[in-house]
């Protein structure tokens, strides 16, 4: 495996970056998650002093000013979960797939459930946060398994070309589905903009109360699978031969994966980009042992997340950007250089 | 034995010919006839007869009103926008022989609906102005698309990915412009984002009929050389194809195309998209397809309306309409060539 170390062009990641230096990496993510959460609360559309802050967090919520930071903190623990488990799942899901550019808002999976959703909220008026929350995961799941199965069809399988154009084209006729079932409905309409638009603006302790068990389930999930995804990054004969349960495999970091972005996205909306640009971030800074990669993806996806939130609420006082706009704008060309990075007969 | 062969070749051209001759036909019936429809058909019923009055400019009472300002140029801008949408993707998926590459999936319908909303709803322009500001930002992000996808020459696969990210990144602009506006409201966003005839007047009506009539006749001119290009850059040139005008000539007037017809509607979902395939699947192969296209393009738009508003309880912008239909042909389409194990 020594051989294995050493890098054999420009673009490859180390197998695993030194012990010292994956665990430099996880002290700096760990503070600078801190950092971000810590912003996340003190700047807002609002300014606030310090004094409200800290009386904020004693439990005052006495004047304007610590209401709103009492507000923030929900939204805070919020942007990091989603964030968090969007990060875990496009890691996973490039992992399954062994595709770059695999990304549950790239895949169609995020708009998969929205339309779930949106189906189960016309005709059947689900109203409980849990009850949407099943419904998206089966959403998700779907979309998953039916762009995985168009992009995969014919000669070469499952290339990163394929599967990138299923999931666009998926994505397209699912968003017109979406404006298709929503637009009759006045009132689930008014909520059309997080439709679209992916943020953790509406974030309340009952909703992450509501999506926090199934972000664990999936996080467990996705973490037991990290050692098998190692075999079968070497490719599906050889983790066969060492002895691995491909298929099984497969499924079960997929469901890991579709779990958590169903989840997330039933909270926070389709918000795109997250689950792509932090695997690749995270092969550069710890190397491709799953083993490190998903705990450090799940952790570089909440500063993500919470970044973007911050700066959408920062840039452009009084007025917000929602959060999955910023991850778009950041994401996009990040999406591009990768695709710029590939030789074409890859694609 | 060569005279048989002539005769086989002759024969196969004829063949060719006549079909391509009652498709158009057709097509350009099927328009009239559904244009005619949706001029006549509404909340109140207006026999031919009084149509016709007013379009010659007679004053009929209630019909004056209904069919001269409110179904007669959202009939208009429906057949027009289609022509350009129809013309304009035909334009790109020929040109870079992918019919992936239509302008509405790489990005330029995007940059043009970005443009136009943000022209209409921050800068308060007027239409002439918009259209300027469309086809400006639309030409930039055609030729950054091309730039960027471009690395030891142009591959059709890489440019389609790229300008899938940056549609993505201009659609967020898109909604980023309705958020700062405050102007966020489902009527708002479908139109920027899906496309839809709601609201048309002449005002949106005549720009777009302006740059087809000057945009359309210079992509007729290329037509032959883009049917060249579609051999093969190579081959295109030894048959005397001057491969750079005519990509820059071309690539110019369909954008133009798009973007004054994108400014009036905003990007219609999957027309430009749809247009060319579905015309050539009609008129079979050899021979342009700008003239087919342009018909189907504006046939999906007219019918799709129609679809829009009277087959359902809600009325629906013409864009949900096209997107619902056109999303399984994309589909499809991938599904087809998946399995044919073609390259796309």
């Amino acid at each position: 495996m020594t051989q294995l170390d050493t890098p054999s062009g420009p673009d490859v990641a180390l197998l695993r970056r030194p012990a010292r230096v994956r665990l430099a990496w996880l002290l700096v993510v760990v503070a600078v998650l801190v950092a971000v959460m810590l912003a996340s609360v003190a700047f807002g559309s609002r300014i606030v002093g310090f004094d409200d802050i800290t009386a904020a967090f004693g439990g005052a919520n006495d004047t304007l000013d610590q209401a709103a930071v009492v507000k923030r903190i929900p939204r805070t623990i919020l942007a990091v979960l989603v964030g968090a488990a969007l990060g875990l799942s496009g890691a996973v899901m490039q992992g399954v797939t062994r595709n770059p550019l695999a990304d549950p808002g790239i895949l169609g999976v995020n708009m998969g459930a929205m339309l779930a959703i949106a189906v189960a909220m016309t005709t059947i008026g689900l109203s409980t946060a849990t009850q949407y929350i099943w419904v998206a995961i089966a959403g998700a799941a779907v979309a998953t398994v039916f762009v995985y199965g168009v992009g995969s069809l014919g000669r070469g399988g499952a290339t990163p070309l394929k599967i990138a154009l299923a999931g666009a084209a998926t994505s397209a006729a699912l968003a017109s589905l979406v404006v298709a079932v929503v637009l009759p409905r006045g009132d689930v309409a008014e909520n059309f903009q997080s439709w679209q638009v992916g943020g953790v603006g509406g974030a309340s302790w009952e909703s992450i109360g509501n999506v926090l068990p199934f972000l664990i389930a999936g996080l467990v999930i996705c973490l037991l699978c990290a050692r098998p995804l190692n075999s079968l990054a070497l490719g599906d004969d050889l983790a066969a031969g060492l002895g691995e349960r491909v298929a099984l495999i497969r499924a079960t970091a997929a469901l890991g994966a579709v779990v958590l972005c169903g989840a997330a996205t039933a909270i926070a909306g389709p918000i795109a980009f997250v689950g792509l640009i932090v695997p690749h971030m995270c092969r550069l800074l710890v190397g491709l042992d799953h083993r490190w990669l998903l705990p450090f993806a799940t952790l570089t996806g909440a500063v993500l997340l919470t970044f973007a939130d911050v700066i959408g609420r920062v840039v452009n006082r009084p007025d917000e950007i929602e959060a999955g706009i910023i991850t778009a704008l950041i994401g996009a060309p990040f999406f591009i250089s990768i695709v710029r990075r590939q030789k074409v007969r890859e694609l | 034995m060569s005279t048989t062969t002539l005769e086989a070749v002759t024969r196969g051209r004829v063949r060719r010919n006549r079909r391509r001759h009652t498709v158009l036909t057709a097509l350009g019936i099927a328009v009239a006839a559904i244009f005619a429809v949706s001029l006549m058909v509404g909340q109140t019923f207006y026999p031919p007869g009084d149509v016709l009055r007013v379009i010659l400019g007679e004053t009929v009472p209630g019909a004056s009103f209904t069919v001269g300002e409110l179904r007669l140029p959202r009939a208009v801008l429906a057949l027009v926008t289609g022509l350009c949408f129809g013309i304009g993707g035909v334009t790109f998926q020929t040109m870079l022989r992918n019919p992936l590459a239509s302008p509405d999936i790489i990005g330029i319908s995007s940059a043009a609906g970005a443009a136009a909303a943000f022209a209409i709803i921050v800068l308060s322009l007027d239409e002439t102005g918009v259209s300027i500001f469309a086809i400006v930002a639309a030409l930039g992000v055609a030729l950054l698309i091309y730039l960027l996808s471009f690395k030891d020459g142009v591959a059709g696969t890489r440019l389609v990915l790229i300008g899938i990210g940056i549609a993505a990144m201009l659609n967020s602009a898109t909604s980023y412009i309705l958020n700062q506006a405050g102007q966020w409201d489902l009527q708002a966003a479908t139109r920027w984002l899906n496309g839809s005839l709601n609201g048309s007047t002449w005002d949106e009506t005549v720009p777009v009929l302006l740059a087809l009539l000057v945009f359309g006749p210079i992509l007729l001119a290329q037509a032959r050389n883009l049917t060249m290009l579609q051999l093969g850059d190579d081959t295109a040139a030894a048959l005397g194809t001057r491969l750079e005008r005519t990509r820059l000539v071309s690539i110019v007037a369909a954008v133009g195309l798009i973007a004054f017809a994108t400014s009036a509607t905003g990007p219609i979902a999957f027309v430009a998209f749809l247009a060319g395939p579905i015309a050539a699947r009609l008129v079979g192969p050899g021979g342009s397809l700008l003239i087919p296209s342009a018909l189907v393009g504006s046939l999906l738009v007219l019918v799709a309306d129609f679809i829009g508003q009277f087959a359902f309880d809600t009325r629906f912008p013409v864009g949900v309409i096209t997107g619902v239909l056109g999303a399984p042909y994309l589909i499809f389409l991938l599904v087809r060539t998946n399995r044919a194990g073609g390259s796309l």
